[in-house]
This record gives structure tokens, sequence and C-alpha cells, in this order.
């Protein structure tokens, strides 16, 4: 009953807040969101501690979705320790948002919609982290993505909004094209897509190949594959990442409950949900932690150059997703879980954070015409200087515990994509130093860029605002220390129980614990690298970037405009479909089919029409349409009748 | 049950109702208000009583069941009635749809309501007709005679290109369905019989079963319709009035894959297992080419009239995987596309009656003034996109399950339409609805109406509740679907055993 509540309410406050919105007001709708969602985050809390501290892991099943022949589906929970400690993440961090929401959207004239869509959008994540089977997991899947649709286009009359909603959803749908594929060849090849079965069987299918457009392939490697396509629009992995940086367009709360702490970690979750079968696919595994670890380097390199608040932490997260990643591909997946734990709460506290930097500075998002800012909002400043600590990894911080973890796992991985994670990682690291102190300089300190009417205004946030940075902040200095031991040190086996299944042969959760010094000091030295290097060119010497960006113009460029992916699809894609289409109307449907065709023929009968209408008067066509219904019936009942 | 002859009932009741708009005179004004009154009562009255075949139906019996059977013109032609799994569900959806689509006229038609009015009873007996005839001539009188009305329709009270467009409209149906009667009346001199069950149970001649199952496929090939014999779509709707889209979506175009599934597969099984590559190919072709035209459209309606042929290819690529899923996602989707695709020309409907035009351009920011209105066309939207838990998907899913299992290549190029679909659905929906208001004559378009919100709720409803617990519509289709199959296998199985000992 409990694990129905956690995630049913938030969809019963969406439906209220939604559809009553008018009726609840502004402050009903408010109240209603709020207290559903943290009602679900204070059970999940409840459900952690039953779940994965005290091994109950739970089923529910509520009734039948789809059934016809062997394809059975239904809608039900299954709750254990991964569900769980997913559980706690989405709706901790789903009811800080709602809240720091009230304040920040206070001037917002369409605060009941917005309302609803964050909790209609916990909803679906919530389907999605609980569900036992492929389908439902689908359901949730494409649920985030429609709210995430729905809120990057929050602000509607932006055509830059709309924009970038449109593309985040068709993004998705290519990744969610794998993802459907994979669902497809899990029931052609297991016969069922319900979690249980498809893990009990997946051992048997090991070096078996099956039939796949045309080649004959292995099958879970194909099938893994497939589902790693779907995983990585989701999580933003390099080639389908392009939607993620434009999804900034949305509200700032929307930033950090869905693309930073929550939706964007659904890839991870399910690569890590089905570690019994990615476990027996060595070659998809690889594929993994090499798209992983490009990632993590790529963003990390785009990171350095962008202007935009919102878009050096999107790339941020672009980033540690990718180190999520490669921590799976070498067969770590409860460091992944753990670094998507912590991630939540530091990345969430710097969103919200820069959220309300943007909120004192008149909804200004460009970093050029901020600095100085300091001094006039404290608070925010040692929130966000605590997120950055996180972040950048520093000793006894979350980002500390979590990310030397997914680094040192790389390096213990021994293999050759390990070693290729392990240097990006590290190098990465130094770039994300170097980002996010850059962030913090450009933000905090120096002198003021912005006009004085700006800076006369620049205020700090409201309580209801800063109360969700302080809980985010406890979880961005604590939640690595506190559950270190539980995720991957000591009791880890204990802790996941049956969640996440290796194999005999994967002693990666010992060796990582076990690398030589300088690998525990590398991310540290990385570290300290990117500060000291962030601190040169924008507090000691700020011409320094100046004359980088000319001197290196065309690597400036390059990065500037994130290495011009959006360009090269628009090239390749965008255009190519708009073209075909207009000559497959204008000449496919309207010259070739048509013009052979009907309006062929048709100007025939139009001929014919015109020499009868010189001999009779009246509508031409009814004359024609009641002489062919007479042929027809004639020649029908001559047949019948002479059969008979 | 049987001697209540409900499927007559039920099929001849709206002519009942457009006997007494006949006979309903009297001043122009009063008698038009007489024909909506009675026309609305007609049709929610019939829809009641076809619940009540619903209500008596028995799942698990595959055969025909409320068979109705009279000696009717000799020579073994009979007036043979009667439903099972497969087509049941599309008699509720006709009626279901038929109340909303006098709705939808109410005011939007003001010229020769009555006659309009009749002319949507005659067409709802003729449909309901095509699902439960059992006789060969009776079905074709059905199936032919449906041109009629559509025909008036779209050329009396139809846009300003309406006689080109109910002419094309006209001539391609035609020329198909010759085809058919030929093939029809072959069938006849062979067996003997136009009964439909006896023939189904017949094994025609292989080589004969090619040729039968290409003339009757030209015939619902145009009706579905397939690439290429498509163009005569977007013009109907798009000079369609409102209410004629709805019916020429939600149901002419189902006769179509109906047609397969009653003719097609169990009397030729040996040809459409011949003929299958082929159907794969031209709904691939007619998936991937109408999304992208769909894609490069300036006119609402003819976005959603190839939007709505991409949607029919993914239904006969279903069909014809002869898997439970498929068959079963194809007669679910065809339900799914009835409620959706009629709800998206009633989206549209909504906005023509205020504004009078279709073209896209013309619109933009309509959420300011209308959000009832951007809700209910983003439900549509969604349902259309396929996205999970409304109809859209479910089909969809069930029909690509069963096609991987025969052709993954198939199911590889048709699931790209779903990339497709989200982009031009989407598309149309920001240009329409979101935005700044830029045109002037927008600013005071009024939101939808009670009338309107009582045309669009069960419509909604339905979606959802097929996309959330679609149980209820599959539960009837199992055993006759179940059936078909082991039909089609058996008969698959004895020619390839004939073929073995001819050689």
């Amino acid at each position: 009953m409990m694990y129905v509540l956690i995630v049913f309410l938030p969809l019963l406050a969406a439906l209220l807040a939604g559809l009553g919105g008018r009726q609840l007001g502004d402050r009903g709708s408010q109240i209603v969101t709020c207290g559903a969602v943290g009602t679900s985050a204070i059970l999940s809390w409840v459900a952690l501690l039953q779940v994965a501290f005290g091994n109950a892991p739970v089923s529910v099943e509520l009734f039948t979705w789809i059934a016809s022949g062997d394809f059975n589906v239904s809608w039900s929970l299954r709750i254990d320790s991964l569900t769980a400690v997913m559980l706690v993440v989405v709706n901790t961090v789903s009811a800080l948002v709602h809240i720091y929401s009230v304040g920040y959207m206070s001037h917002d004239p369409h605060k009941p919609r917005f309302m609803a869509y964050l909790s209609l959008f916990t909803f679906a994540m919530l389907m999605l982290v609980t569900s036992d089977n492929l389908l439902q997991m689908y359901f949730g899947w494409e649920g985030v993505g429609l709210a995430s649709y729905l809120l990057i286009g929050f602000w509607y009359k932006k055509p830059t909004a709309n924009a970038a909603a449109i593309k985040a959803f068709v993004v998705n749908r290519v990744g969610d094209f794998g993802f459907a594929l994979g669902i497809m060849g899990i029931f052609y090849v297991f016969g069922s897509i319900s979690f249980d079965t498809i893990f009990a069987a997946a051992p048997d299918q090991v070096g078996n190949t099956f039939n796949f457009l045309g080649l004959e392939v292995d099958i879970l490697t194909t099938l893994c594959l497939l589902l790693f396509l779907g995983a990585m629009g989701k999580s933003a992995q390099l080639g389908l990442h392009t939607w993620l940086p434009d999804a900034m367009e949305g509200p700032t709360p929307v930033s950090a409950l869905i693309h930073a702490a929550t939706m964007v970690t659904a890839g991870v979750f399910m690569v890590a949900r089905l570690s019994p079968v990615f476990e027996y696919s060595p070659d998809a595994l690889a594929v993994v932690t090499v798209v992983g670890a490009s990632t993590a380097l790529f963003a990390a390199t785009v990171g350095l150059v962008q202007n935009d608040i919102k878009r050096v932490i999107a790339y941020s997260t672009c980033s540690q997703l990718g180190y999520m990643f490669f921590a799976i591909g070498v067969g770590a997946y409860p460091v992944a879980i753990f670094h998507l734990f912590t991630h939540a709460f530091f990345k969430a506290l710097l969103f919200l954070g820069s959220g309300s930097v943007i909120h004192a500075v008149s909804d200004e998002q460009d970093m050029r015409k901020m600095g100085g800012l300091f001094r006039h909002i404290k608070i925010t400043y040692v929130m966000m200087f605590i997120g950055t600590l996180a972040l950048t990894g520093v000793p006894f911080f979350a980002g500390y515990y979590s990310k030397d973890a997914v680094i040192e796992a790389a390096f213990a991985a021994g293999s050759g994509v390990g070693q290729y994670a392990f240097w990006c990682g590290v190098g990465a690291a130094v770039l994300t130093a170097f980002y996010s102190w850059r962030l913090m300089f450009m933000t905090f300190h120096g002198t003021p860029r912005a006009d004085k009417e700006v800076m006369s205004h620049v205020h700090e946030s409201p309580f209801v605002m800063l109360f969700p940075l302080y809980v985010l902040a406890v979880g961005a200095v604590f939640a690595g220390w506190f559950f270190y031991p539980y995720m991957v040190g000591e009791h880890h086996v204990a802790f996941w129980g049956d969640a996440i299944v290796m194999l005999e042969s994967n002693q990666i959760m010992e060796q990582f614990h076990h690398v030589p010094g300088w690998v525990i000091a590398a991310p540290l030295v990385a570290g300290v690298v990117g500060l000291l290097v962030s601190w040169n060119m924008y507090i000691r010497r700020p011409d320094i970037p100046v004359q980088l960006a000319k001197t290196h113009s065309a690597l400036y460029q390059f990065l500037l405009n994130k290495w011009y992916f959006d360009e090269l699809y628009d090239f390749l894609f965008v255009r190519p479909s708009r073209w075909l289409g207009t000559q497959f109307w204008n000449i496919g449907d309207t010259r070739i089919i048509d013009g052979l065709g009907p309006n062929g023929i048709a100007a025939r009968v139009v001929d014919l029409a015109k020499r009868a209408a010189l001999l009779q008067s009246g509508y031409v066509y009814h004359y024609a349409f009641a002489m062919l219904i007479g042929v027809a019936l004639f020649v029908s009942y001559f047949f019948f009748a002479g059969g008979h | 049950m049987a001697d209540w002859n409900i499927l007559s009932i039920v099929t001849f009741l709206p002519l009942v109702g457009a006997l007494l708009i006949l006979l309903t005179g009297g001043k122009e004004e009063v008698a038009a208000r007489n024909a909506r009154q009675v026309a609305l009562w007609t049709t929610l009255i019939t829809f009641g009583l076809s619940l009540t075949i619903w209500a008596g139906f028995d799942n698990s019996n595959p055969g025909f069941q409320f068979v109705e059977k009279a000696e009717w013109l000799g020579g073994g032609i009979n007036y043979h009635m009667g439903v099972d799994g497969i087509s049941m569900l599309f008699i509720i959806l006709t009626t279901f749809l038929m109340p909303l689509c006098v709705l939808a006229s109410w005011n939007a038609i003001t010229t020769r309501v009555r006659e309009y009015m009749i002319a949507f009873l005659i067409m709802e007996t003729l449909m309901v007709g095509v699902f439960c005839a059992l006789d060969m001539v009776l079905f074709y009188l059905f199936f032919e005679a449906g041109l009629i009305p559509m025909f008036l329709i779209i050329g009396i009270w139809g846009g300003a290109n309406r006689v080109y467009a109910s002419f094309k409209f006209f001539l391609y149906t035609l020329l198909g369905s010759v085809l058919m009667l030929v093939a029809m009346i072959t069938m006849y001199f062979i067996v003997g019989t136009t009964d439909i069950p006896t023939l189904m149970a017949y094994n025609f001649d292989v080589d004969l079963q090619y040729w039968l199952w290409l003339a009757f496929f030209a015939s619902f090939a145009v009706k579905v319709p397939m690439w290429p014999v498509h163009t005569w779509l977007p013009d109907a709707h798009v000079q369609a009035p409102t209410a004629g889209s709805v019916i020429l979506a939600g149901v002419l175009l189902k006769m179509g894959g109906y047609g397969f599934l009653r003719f097609s597969i169990p009397m030729f099984p040996v040809g459409s297992e011949f003929f299958t590559p082929f159907v794969f190919a031209l709904s691939v072709v007619a998936i991937i080419y109408t999304s992208l035209v769909a894609l490069v459209q300036k006119d609402m309606k003819k976005l959603i009239a190839y939007s709505s042929v991409a949607h029919m290819g993914f239904i006969t690529i279903g069909i014809f995987t002869f898997t439970q899923q498929g068959l079963e996602g194809g007669i679910l989707q065809m339900l799914s596309h009835g409620i959706v695709s009629g709800a998206l020309f009633l989206c549209v409907g909504v906005i023509y009656d205020r504004m009078h035009t279709r073209e896209i351009a013309r619109y933009g920011g309509l959420v300011h003034r209308m959000p009832k209105y951007a809700l209910i066309f983003m439900v549509f939207t969604m349902a259309t996109i396929g996205l999970p838990g409304t109809s859209g998907f479910v089909g969809e899913f069930l029909i690509l399950i069963g096609t991987y299992q025969v052709s993954t290549w198939t199911a590889f190029l048709a699931t790209t339409g779903v990339i497709l679909g989200a982009a031009y659905s989407l598309w149309l929906y920001r240009r329409v609805v979101f935005g700044e208001m830029v045109n002037e004559d927008l600013k005071d378009i009024l939101d939808v109406n009670k009338r309107e919100l009582a045309i669009f709720v069960p419509l909604i409803v339905v979606a959802m509740w097929m996309g959330i617990y679609p149980d209820p519509f599959l539960d009837v289709m199992h055993a006759a679907v179940g059936n078909l199959m082991e039909q089609h296998q058996l008969a698959i199985e004895a020619s390839q055993s004939s073929l073995h000992a001819a050689k």
C-alpha cells in the first residue's frame, strides 16, 4: 500500500492541479503538489530503510496491461534496493524542487500548470524506476519524455523554448527507437519481457546468435546495444546529447530536477537494472565504457568555454553521466549508482543555486554580465561553493567518494577500454575543476559587469528557495561519506542484494579498493590543477582568456559551437528529410501518381463531360455519377441473375 | 438473443431516423432543428443498442454470433448477418463516432441540413452493414453503396475544390471495386454460393488464389489506402466537412483492413502468404514516404491525412504478419486510429469553424486564448505519436512485436516511422498552438464550448482507456484471431504437403 501511495500520490496531485487548477487557485495547487510529493519523499526514505537496509524486496501487481497470445504485461511495482535508492533520489529532489518552485515561479501567471507538470513528471519517473518489466519502463521512459517536453516548452511564447522542446522529444525518440527494437528482440528471444524471466534465461543465451537485419549476430550483444541506444538518448551521451544543452530553455527548477538529478540518469538506471543481461555481453559493456568515457571528456571540453551559466552546468551533467556509464562499462554497477546518488544532490544544488543567482540578477544567464555577486548574495554563494567542492571532488565532500571510486574502478578493470576510460576520467576531472571554478569566479568574484540598474536590484532569494538549498547542501556534504560503506564499501553485497547481478569473474568491487597510490591521488591532483589554472586565468590575470580565444580562435570557435554537432545533424538529417518530403509530395504524389492515375483519367472524363455538357444542361457530375453507378448495378445484377 | 435480430435493428435503425427526417417538413429553420435532434437521438439510441451486442458477446466463441439468415435473392444468395471477434468492435466504433459527428455538424452545417443528416444516417446503416454482412452480395452492396453518401457529403457540403476531390475519391474506389466484383462473380461460379463462412472454408485452387487475392487487394488497398493509391485521401479530407473527415478516417478506411481480415486472409491463405513481402514493402514505403510528406504540409487536414496513410501502413503490416500480436495489434490500431484521427479532425474542425481556414501559418499561439483546446489537442497529438498510456501505443507496439518475429527489416524500417511521427505531429502542434499570437483576427477566438467538450470528453476517455487497460478490447479478439491464425496455418501446411505430393 505504501508503495502504491509513493507512486500514485504525485499522479493524483498532477491531475488535481492540472485539471482543477482554476478551482484550487495558485496556492491550493502548490499545497496539493508539494504535499503529495513531500509525502512520497518521506515514504521513500522509509522504503529505503525497509527494502535496502532490511533486505526485503517487494513486488505489487496492479492489473493486466496488454495480453495478446504469449505477450503478457501487467502494471506492477517492483521495489528492491536499486529501486529504493532511485525512489529516494527522485522523490527527495522532486519534493525540494516543488518547494523551490513556489518561490522561483512566484511571478509566473501559470503556477498550477507548472506544478502539475512537475508532479506528472515525478509520477512518470516513479513508474520508470518501479517497473518490473521492460514495457512499463518504456511507459515511464516516454512519460518523462512528455513531461520534459512540456516543461522545456513551458514558456511557450519563446520560439527557442518550443524548438528546444521538440528537439528534446525527437532526439529522445531516436534513442527510443533502439529501446523499442531491443524490447521486441527480447520478446522474440526470451518469449517474455518481464525482468525475472529475462534474467533467469539470460545465461542460456550466451554465445547464441540470431538473424537481425539479414546478419547473423550475437543475441545478447545486439540486444544490449539496442537497449543502450535508448539509454544514450535519455542520458544525453555522445551523439544523442544535443538536446540537453538546449533543454536549458526550460525554467531552472526543471533543469535541476529533470535535466540533472533524475530523468537524465534513467539511462544509467536502465543499464544497471539490466545488469544480469549486460554482464553476459562483454562487447556491449566495452561499447558502454567507450561511449561513457568519450562523453565525459567531450562534454567537459565544451563546458570550458560556455558563457551561459546553466549551459556550463548542463555540459557538466552530460560529462558526469559519462562517468556513470563507464563505471557500468567496467562492471562496477554499484559505483555508478553511487555516483548517480551523490551527483543528484550536488548537481541539483548547483542548478537551484544558479537559479537563485539568475533570480537575483533579473533573469540574466550570461556570466559575462555577472561578477562580484558574492557580497550581495552570500548564502547562495556559500551553497554554490559547497556544490562546487562536491563536484570537483574535494576530499570528504560527496563527489570525492563517488567520483574517485569511478575513476579507480576504471583503472582496476585492467582492460584496454578501462585504461581509456581512466585517462578520459582524469582528463575530464581537470576540465571539470577548471570550468566549475571558472563559473564561480566569473559569477561571484571580480568586478561587477552587470549594469547599475541590475546591480541595485540584486537580492538574496526568499527562504522558500533557500530551504531546498540547505537540504541539498547537507546531501552534498554527507551523502558520500555516509553511504560509501553501504553502496560500494564493505556492506555493498548485503545492501544491493539481488538487485544488481555481477558474475563470479567480475571482482571489480573488490579490486578497485586496491589500486596503486598514484591512481588514488590522480583525481585529487587533477582537481587542484584545474582550480589553479582557473584561478590564474579568471582572478589573477583576467586578460588571459581573451588572449587565448584570439590566438586559438579556431579551437575556441570549435568548442564554443559544441563541436558543430547541431550543424552536422541539420545537414545530415533535418534538411534531407524536408527536401525528401517536398520531393515526394510534389513529384511523387502530384506529378507521378496523380498525373498518371486519377488526373489523367479525370482529364479524359472532363473532356467527355464537356462534350456531354454541350448536349445536356445541369450538373454534369451528377449525370456521370448516376451513369457509373447504374452501370455497376446493372452489371452486378446481370451476372448474379445469370448465375441463378 | 438470436431471434431478437439485434444486428438488423442496429443496422437499419438509422434508416428509420432518416425516414423520419424525410417526413418532417416545415419551415427551413424548424426543419433543420428537427433534423438535428432526430439525427442525434437516432445515433445515440443506435449506439446504446449496439452496446448490447458487446454485452451479449461471447468472448470464447471463435465463430459468428447473433447470426441471422433468411432467403433473399435465391441461388445461394441469402440475407446473412453475424459478427465475430474481428468485426464486432468496428460496429461499436461506428455507432460511437456517429453521435459525435452529428454534434460536430450542429452549427457548422447551415445549408440543406435535412439532406445532410439523412446522408449521414444512411451512411451509418451502410457502414454497420458492411461489418455485419456474411454474404458477399450483401457485403458488396453495403460496401459500394457507402460510396454514394460520402460522395455527396464531399461533393455538396465540401470545400472550394470539392468536385475534384469527390471525383477523385469516386474514381479510385470504383476502379478497385470493379475488380473485386469480377473476383466475387468468379468465386460464385466456382463455389455456387455467396455465403462468406462457406467460402472461408472452401479451398480455392492455388493458382486462382493469386488472381483472386490481387483483385480483392485492388479494392481494399484503395480503401486503406496503401501507397501508391493513397492520393485521393488528402484531397478528400481537405475538401470534406469535418464530420465527413471523421467518418472517412474513422470508419471508411477501416473497411480496407477489415476486408483483408474477412476475405483475403481466410479465403486465399496461399495468396496472402505469397504476397506478404509485397504488402510489407508497400506499407514500409507508405510509412516513411508519407511521414516525410506530412512533415512539409502547410494545410492541417492534409498533414493529418498523410499521417493517416502512415498509420494505416502499420496496420497492413500487422495484419500480414499472421501472428497473434500483429493481428490483434492491427485490429486495435484500427480502432485506436478511428478514435484518434477522428478526434484530430474534430480538433481541426473546432478552429476551422471559427477562422474558416486550415492553413497552419494562419494560426499560432492559440494556447493563450484556448487553454482547454490546447490540452485536448495535446492529448490527441500524443495519442497519434503513440505515447504509452494512450491507445496509439498499444496497437502500434503489438504490431511491431508481431512484425519483429517475422521480419526484422520490416520492424526496423517501420519503427523509424515512430521518430518521424513525433516530428511532424509536434511540429504541427507547435505552429498552431504555441508561440506568440501574431494574427490580429485570432485575438478574440473563443475556447471550446460545452457542445464541443461533450464531443471530446468521450473520445479522450476511450483513447486513454484503450491505452491503459485494453484488455476488454483484446479479449473480444483472442478467440477469433486465434481461429484465423489456426486456419491460415492449416491451409498453408496443406498446400505445401500437396505440393510435395505432386512432386
